[in-house]
């Protein structure tokens, strides 16, 4: 069967099976397992309600289960097997460490995670106060925003072109080696090949990418400054800029880390930029790639789980400030 | 009626200079640009010929060019007309417009369009503004070594959807865009609906009903929002192949729900949180089970935030590359169109033309839905992000 | 310390005029309370004194220096907002200090400004205290705190006390009552809808409606001299009765037959031309008493409500007309349903004509 037929064919099994699931377990409790007749009706509706919560939330808790929580303990597990299947304890780790491609890769990654997310939240944030007061500011921020929209391959794309550069005495076809040739008259450089720029290079993607996103949000964290703190400011004497720095930011701090950690973690699952652009030649490996090519091109997955929890680890204390939050959140 | 409301509280103030304003505008221009050029560079370029877009930036399609052109040695048919022996023909491609000529690299405008060039030994040329030229001798020519022409000529913007047509309609590195296209949308739309119906109930639960252990599942929830999807790869390739379906169509909208659950969840909660309390109660106290209070209250108030995540994980499916790696395969039937443009930067990645016309197809569903239905898409994001 | 005026003043936004024909002169040491209905401009007119809304025409002065463009900061003036408009992230010192900072005046001066401001208020034991640790009454001392810092020419307040609840904003009216008593050169813009605060502590009152002055004096004039029928139903509470009648007898003391029955005497003069003039006859709830002959009016006590202090009768009113109203001293529920007669002092009984009183023609 054609997929595009299959995959009609599973949307209608899916909706159907999940809404018959719901229905009849539902149905089940309340009709045949604990009906609300007779003697013993008071009992069994508090019965049935406390059952009825994990009805709802089976599939969910399954699901989640199976596809998020179980892998973290699996992927831990398999990094302590070798390619021969046998148990081989830290091995994989010891040997990772000792790559330099390692090496490279968990020093880009910290290089990524400084920049790229106080630089797109830099940006956002100067978008989002800029787009705030003009009339067209609605157009502005949709434009800033659009890269979030396409994916990180056909980003990759639009940004191979701009750093293209064409043997030298030839016209440029890359803005970037354009002006520099126009200016300088050197020969145009090749951006992705320059040692330790190149990375800044691909990080531009990212952040072109992800300063809409911080827009997005810190505008409407901007709008909910109240405003009579703006006027008593006005009224102390405060200038725009002190009043931008000292009055609003302040105010929208919480927000501003928020943005942070998500692009943050954001970061650390870059993978197809890396792999599109440069696929981590020139020292432009970052973890990602780097386990992705463990798992596929190697074949090893011992070493690429090894390097898939070395990312986990990463992310864990992100992963712990948000569920302390949450739970603050939830008192 | 207040005709300043709305109005920003520094545009009301007395006193303001101009000036400031003025400059904000520029800033938020400039920085526009900065974010629009790149893309305009590629969807410009998607126009061009592949020999243009080598041969000149993007930013010099939209003008007409005023380039030199190659040096062009006279050539042709030799014919006696009125005493002279004359060489007549064209140089340049037609419509081309010659701007000024010449016959040596030292001195290549030297002459207008029409104006008559005295060249050795009586020979006289002239170049008219359409290309066409007119070499006249007293003597024959048999012998004589033809002149170079050097021009500079105004050609104007040119654009064509070819790179389109072909990019659509022929198979290219193996595999057609418009397989690749279908393919990906077989894997979205499944991968966007399915998610919704676990995770509404799920949400529902976890708002609206009492039970123990709520406030962990939350907290695991967002905890889980968190966890890099690379963790699941290997394991569940490994879980797909031992209960047998292997790469496909099956198991990549189970992992897609997999991995969209917590967001799901996440965001629906959020705003089932938000619905009025009393409505619920109401419903509670007339009689209405939880079931029924899901489907005819709950779920209908939630359609904004249904509509969110509907967008945002429908992009995000459809943009997505590793998960489509891993578990679809790179078999060519199967390919997504994230697949098929990483492929092409590899094999045929200096035939720009192509690349271009690859890349906006395969972003051109995203960006239809994004200008379309951004409100949703923002209001998405904002759940829960601003504190 | 600083002399207001406005000439002229009137607020435009595009086509509609929202304050027009505003003529106020402030004194030093005057504190001017703007109050009236939701709308009537009061808070707009106090943000154009302040410099956060533009002068649409008209003239604005602070001692002979015409303010119309000059911007907020440079006016010499401050402002305690409604919601007090605290830096939330700033300490109780800091929101204090900051526009002494942005002043760039020197650290010890600053130190003494805060120090003595937070003495007078009270808030030196808070000075660490960040603004949501504080109650709300704390937070209205900061930000009025904020004010006297910067020892400005003019102290604008708008709506200051409606966030409080009713006993805080008795205690805080004293306090702000007091502190005015301690700074008598100061100038003070105070904006309200609670004729209380208007009537305890303005030296003027402004009443704004529908985008005018309706009329400026001292609390006592507004009171037993009020300008037109608005000033005298919005002072005062229960309202003035207003009843409706005709003049019968003119000179020193006029006499006015009522619609409703009954014959008013007013201390108003009138002459020849008044005879037979539509008036409304307005007596405050509080002037009526008791009388055994036929009073004013006559009729029969439809509600009573005993407060204690002061019992308020309603009347039974004709369809559609607002009860006459009568508050009595002491308990008397007794009269329910009774049919009383009520008399005032011609002193007490005013006249107006078309809405403007025949005081002020």
């Amino acid at each position: 069967m054609h997929p595009a037929l299959q995959a009609l064919v599973v949307v209608a099994v899916a909706v159907g099976g999940c809404i018959a699931y719901f229905y009849a377990s539902n149905l089940i409790l309340d009709k045949v397992l604990f009906p609300a007749r007779g003697l013993n009706a008071g009992r069994n509706t508090t019965r049935a309600n406390l059952i009825r919560p994990w009805l709802f939330l089976a599939p969910a808790v399954g699901l989640l289960g199976l596809y998020l929580a179980y892998p973290v303990f699996a992927t831990a597990w398999l990094s302590l097997y070798g390619r021969d299947d046998s148990f081989v304890g830290f091995e994989n780790y010891r040997l990772m460490f000792a790559e330099p491609k390692f090496g490279e890769s968990f020093f880009n990654n910290i290089l990524w995670l400084v920049v790229v997310p106080a630089a797109s939240t830099a940006f956002g944030l100067l978008a989002a106060q800029l787009t705030d007061r003009i009339a067209w500011g609605n157009i502005a921020k949709s434009l800033i925003f659009m890269p979030m929209a396409i994916s990180f391959v056909g980003a990759s794309v639009i940004w191979k072109l701009v750093y293209e550069a064409r043997p030298a005495g030839q016209d440029q076809i890359g803005l970037p080696n354009a002006l520099y040739v126009w200016f300088s008259g050197a020969d145009p450089v090749q951006w992705l090949q320059l040692p330790l720029w190149n990375n800044v290079f691909l990080m531009v993607v990212l952040i072109w990418i992800q300063s809409g996103f911080a827009m997005v949000i810190l505008a409407a964290a901007l709008r909910g400054i109240p405003e009579e703190t703006i006027e008593a400011a006005i009224l102390d004497g405060a200038g725009p800029f002190q009043i931008f720095f000292r009055i609003k930011v302040p105010q929208i701090a919480g927000t501003i880390v928020v943005v942070w950690t998500t692009i943050t973690i954001t970061v650390l699952k870059v993978f197809d930029i890396v792999l599109a652009m440069t696929n981590g030649q020139w020292e432009t490996q970052v973890l990602a790639n780097y386990m992705y090519d463990k798992f596929f091109r190697s074949l090893d997955w011992g070493m690429g789980s090894a390097a898939a929890m070395i990312i986990m680890a990463l992310v864990t204390p992100i992963l712990i400030w948000n569920v302390i939050n949450a739970r603050r959140e939830m008192r | 009626m207040d005709a300043t409301a709305g109005k920003h509280v520094m545009d009301k103030i007395a006193g303001r200079k101009s000036g400031l304003v003025w400059a904000v505008h520029l800033s938020a221009f400039a920085l526009v640009l900065l974010w629009v050029v790149p893309t305009l560079g590629l969807l410009v370029s998607s126009f061009r010929t592949g020999d243009q877009i080598v041969g000149s930036g993007w930013w010099q399609a939209v003008s007409t060019q005023v380039q030199q052109l190659a040096a062009v040695r006279i050539a042709g048919e030799e014919v006696a007309r009125d005493g002279l022996f004359v060489i007549e023909g064209q140089l340049f491609a037609a419509g081309t417009e010659v701007n000024a000529w010449g016959t040596s690299s030292v001195q290549p405008e030297a002459y207008a369009p029409g104006a008559v060039a005295d060249l050795d030994g009586g020979v006289t040329l002239t170049v008219a503004a359409d290309g066409s030229f007119v070499l006249s001798s007293p003597a024959t020519m048999a012998d004589l070594r033809m002149p170079r022409v050097f021009a500079t000529a105004a050609t104007p913007p040119e654009f064509t959807l070819d790179n389109y047509g072909t990019v659509i309609a022929s198979p290219l590195a193996g595999q057609s865009i418009g397989q690749a296209f279908i393919n990906t949308l077989t894997v979205a739309i499944p991968a966007t609906i399915i998610p919704i119906l676990v995770a509404a109930f799920a949400a529902y639960a976890l708002a609206w009903m009492e039970f123990p252990g709520r406030a962990l599942l939350v907290a695991v929830v967002v905890g889980l929002l968190v966890v890099p999807l690379q963790l699941a790869l290997i394991p569940l390739l490994q879980f797909h192949n031992w209960i047998g379906i292997g790469k496909g169509y099956l198991g990549i909208w189970l992992a897609h729900t997999g991995f969209g659950l917590p967001l799901a969840i996440y965001l629906l909660r959020n705003y089932m949180i938000g619905l009025p309390r009393d409505i619920i109660e109401n419903a509670r106290v007339d009689g209405a089970t939880d079931f029924q209070i899901f489907t005819r209250i709950v779920l209908p108030l939630s359609f904004p935030a249904l509509a969110s995540f509907a967008i945002f994980q429908f992009l995000w499916t459809w943009n997505d590359l590793l998960v489509a790696l891993v578990f679809l395969g790179t078999g060519n039937d199967q390919q997504v169109l994230t697949g098929n443009l990483v492929n092409l930067m590899g094999s045929r990645g200096g035939d720009w033309e192509i690349l271009s016309a690859s890349a906006f197809v395969s972003i051109l569903v995203p960006l239809v839905v994004f200008f379309s239905l951004q409100r949703f898409l923002v209001r998405g994001l904002l759940a829960g992000s601003v504190k | 310390m600083a002399d207001l005026v406005l000439r002229g003043v009137e607020k435009a936004y595009g086509e509609v005029k929202v304050l027009r024909d505003i003529d106020l002169d402030i004194k030093t040491g005057e504190l001017i309370v703007f109050v009236g209905p939701s709308g009537c401009g009061k808070s707009t007119l106090l943000r154009m004194i302040a410099g956060l809304e533009r002068i649409s025409g008209g003239e604005f002065t602070i001692d002979g220096v015409r303010m119309n463009d000059v911007p907020p900061a440079q006016r010499g003036i401050a402002m305690v907002f409604q919601s007090y408009a605290l830096y939330p992230h700033m300490t109780v010192h800091d929101n204090m200090s900051f526009a002494l900072k942005i002043a760039r005046k020197s650290r010890s001066e600053i130190a003494a400004a805060v120090d003595k401001a937070a003495r007078i208020l009270q808030l030196t034991p808070y000075l660490d205290r960040l603004p949501k640790a504080l109650s709300g009454g704390q937070r209205q001392r900061v930000a009025i705190g904020r004010s006297i810092v910067r020892d400005p020419k003019v102290y604008l307040f708008d709506e200051p006390l409606s966030n409080l609840d009713a006993a805080l904003r008795a205690a805080t009216r004293i306090e702000i009552a007091q502190l005015k008593e301690a700074m008598p050169n100061s100038t003070m813009v105070y904006v309200t809808h609670d004729q209380v605060e208007a009537m305890t502590l303005a030296t003027r009152i402004v009443v704004l409606a529908g985008g005018t002055i309706a009329q400026v004096g001292t609390p006592l004039e507004l009171y037993e001299r009020p300008q037109n029928e608005f000033v005298a139903q919005f002072i005062g509470s229960p309202a003035m009765n207003l009843l409706p009648g005709e003049i019968v007898g003119i000179g020193a003391e006029t006499i006015v037959r009522l619609d409703r029955g009954g014959l008013a005497r007013s201390a108003v003069p009138t002459t020849v031309v008044d005879k037979g003039l539509r008036v409304s006859v307005g007596v405050r709830p509080e002037h009526l008493r008791e009388t055994d002959g036929d009073g004013i009016f006559q009729g029969e006590v439809a509600i009573t409500e005993a407060l204690g202090e002061v019992t308020l009768l309603y009347f039974t009113a004709a369809d559609g007309a607002a009860p006459v109203v009568a508050k009595l001293p002491g308990i008397r529920s007794d009269l329910r349903h009774r049919t009383l007669a009520l008399t005032a002092d011609p002193e007490k009984v005013q006249l107006f004509a078309n809405g403007t009183s025949l005081l002020y023609r």
